[in-house]
């Protein structure tokens, strides 16, 4: 109850700015809030701590042969040894996830949100793929080999890259699809009645408007399972990513490497760290990762600045 | 009520409740004819029982309190309520003699002849001019589309404003000329109809009262259906005025809305048949 009355030699002005003056203490307010920054700097620590050593541990590669290192073959002998082979197999992986995952996946989630009368088999459905997004990628990596290895070899040609890239497309499908879903989810209805209103199909509403409103989400999306799929060690392993010496080394734009046995930033890094040599297990290993960090940084700062220039364009700026 | 489709001889139409009676009506005046209409949403029934005549060139207002079905109702005659998979029609709402609810009349055709304007302005977030052109696109009308966009933006009284930025976007405008602009891109396709659903709602007095003389306006062309919150603005701008009100069902704690009167608005306005219209209409209960 506030009381605003004359206090012996005080006005009612000096009440009022008494009591509004007089801060409480938030005792608990300030400690939730010092917890938070606690554990955003927890985080942030960690992860300069894990780029830091990186790029330290790396350094005499990274500043002594950079170029020598990205466009050399595997070898035996640690002062040779280069990740191009690596790079290359990774960039195929990633060229598997975009023709292979993009559109099957984005497809996939217009069609349940869009088009899929909402049912007990969409729930199933829906559940099922997300339990799938969950699921351990060692396990998409048995997968592929039973599949693409063995039953498909005929069309992968065994122990390949293309038998890699396709089980780690299979692996990033669900997140595809469900951060789709969710950037179909966050179209406003407004938008989509709107459409309707003026007496346009589904097709011309999803096609005009959904689509174009939902692009940011979905390339976000997108871009997120790719960054994923190009640090997959595991599926890759089990698919049969060479360890050790791999001889031929295509160049970047042939497809005919899809049919050979490849390597993968990843595989190459596990491999690396392995091995009982100081310069392979400390100073390549770390070079690569450093290498690896800075591709998939730079996928995921153009996705970001795409979704900006989409999300400005969306509200008219 | 199935072979109202076959109706051709004048009939007689009386408002429920009412003494007045309009004599020998029509058909081809009368738009729509709700007979019977039953809206559920999955097994929850939102709207019992709702019949009602809507005539051509004529303004109608649905008013009630919040809950009492009036935009369900409305959103059965263009059928968007397709869009809400649990939604259920039983009845007929015929328009101009054909069931709109036959399994072989297209949603698609009927929204292009019976427009929608929105509750909240929602303008598709592109330019001005594709906001407009967006309509006649999809309808295959494919000559002259700067005339059309301009003939539309005129008639919602918006083209002076918005002549010289026709290419900047939509979502740069005020409430009132995001609305507007609404009703620029509804009227672009020439419906015959115009569903408005409180249009009003989000927008300040002047922008308000804007809207209100363009439906003065449009009413030389268009027939109006508008669910209006505003009792001044359902006695300014209608001539016809529905009363709905929601019933509580007592075992299951739902509300179910009935049509209570449908009447000339003078009369709803100034001698309500019905008590519930009285007290709603003087502001004693709602």
């Amino acid at each position: 109850m506030v009381t605003i009355g004359a206090v012996a030699g005080g006005t009612a002005r000096d009440v009022v700015r008494a009591q509004l003056t007089g801060r409480r203490r938030d005792v608990r307010g300030v400690m939730f809030k010092v917890a938070l920054q606690l554990s955003l700097l927890t985080a942030l620590l960690i992860l300069v701590v894990l780029l830091v050593t990186s790029l330290v541990e790396g350094w005499p590669v990274l500043s002594g042969r950079l170029g020598e290192f990205l466009t050399s073959r595997t070898s035996t002998q640690p002062g040779d040894a280069g990740i191009s082979q690596a790079l290359k197999g990774s960039f195929w992986i990633g060229v598997c996830v975009v023709v292979i995952a993009f559109p099957i996946g984005i497809g996939s989630a217009i069609y349940l949100e869009e088009y899929a009368h909402k049912s007990r088999l969409t729930n199933l459905i829906d559940l099922t793929i997300r339990n799938l997004a969950g699921v351990p990628s060692i396990v998409f990596g048995i997968l592929g080999f039973a599949v693409f290895v063995k039953t498909l070899d005929g069309f992968t040609g065994g122990k390949t890259l293309l038998a890699g890239g396709i089980t780690v497309a299979v692996l990033v499908l669900p997140i595809v699809i469900i951060t789709a879903a969710e950037a179909l989810r966050a179209v406003p209805t407004g938008i989509r009645e709107a459409g309707f209103g003026v007496g346009a199909t589904r097709w011309e509403v999803i096609r005009s408007h959904v689509l174009p409103y939902a692009a940011p989400g979905i390339l976000t999306g997108t871009v997120l399972a790719l960054a994923r799929a190009l640090g997959e060690a595991a599926p890759l392993l089990l698919v049969g990513a060479v360890l050790g010496r791999l001889g031929s080394d295509p160049g970047w734009f042939d497809a005919g490497q899809l049919q050979e046995q490849f390597i993968a930033m990843p595989t190459i890094i596990a491999d690396w760290a392995g091995l009982p040599q100081q310069e392979f297990k400390g100073e390549l290993t770390a070079a690569a990762i450093v290498v690896m960090l800075v591709v998939v940084l730079l996928a995921n700062t153009a996705a970001i600045l795409l979704r900006n220039r989409y999300e400005k364009k969306r509200h008219g700026l | 009520m199935s072979d109202v489709s076959a109706r051709t001889e004048p009939v007689q139409i009386n408002p429920p409740d009412s003494e007045v009676a309009d004599i020998e009506v029509l058909p081809e005046q009368m738009v729509f004819r709700v007979e019977g209409l039953n809206v559920y949403y999955g097994d929850f029934r939102a709207v019992r029982d709702v019949t009602i005549d809507v005539r051509q060139r004529e303004i109608t207002a649905f008013i009630g309190p919040s809950g009492c079905g009036k935009t369900t109702v409305l959103r059965c005659f263009n059928r968007m309520n397709d869009l809400v998979e649990i939604a259920r029609v039983e009845g007929t709402i015929s328009y101009h003699g054909v069931d709109l609810y036959e399994p072989a009349v297209d949603p698609v055709e009927v929204r292009r002849r019976i427009g929608m304007v929105f509750q909240k302005p929602n303008p598709f977030p592109k330019s001005i001019y594709e906001n407009v052109s967006f309509g006649p696109k999809v309808a295959g009308m494919k000559d002259n589309m700067d005339d059309m966009v301009e003939r539309a933006l005129t008639r919602a009284a918006l083209w002076d404003e918005v002549k010289d930025r026709l290419k900047s976007s939509a979502m740069g405008l005020s409430g009132g000329q995001q609305q507007r602009l609404c009703i620029a891109r509804t009227i672009a396709v020439e419906p015959e109809v115009v569903l408005m659903d409180e249009p009003c709602s989000a927008l300040d007095p002047i922008a308000t009262a804007r809207i209100e003389d363009l439906m003065q306006e449009l009413k030389n062309d268009y027939t109006i259906i508008i669910v209006t919150h505003n009792m001044q603005q359902a006695a300014r701008v209608s001539d016809r005025t529905a009363f709905f009100t929601a019933e509580v069902n007592p075992e299951s704690d739902t509300r179910t809305g009935i049509l209570v009167e449908f009447d000339r608005t003078e009369t709803m306005f100034s001698n309500p048949a019905d008590e519930r219209t009285e007290n709603y209409v003087t502001g004693r209960f709602g």
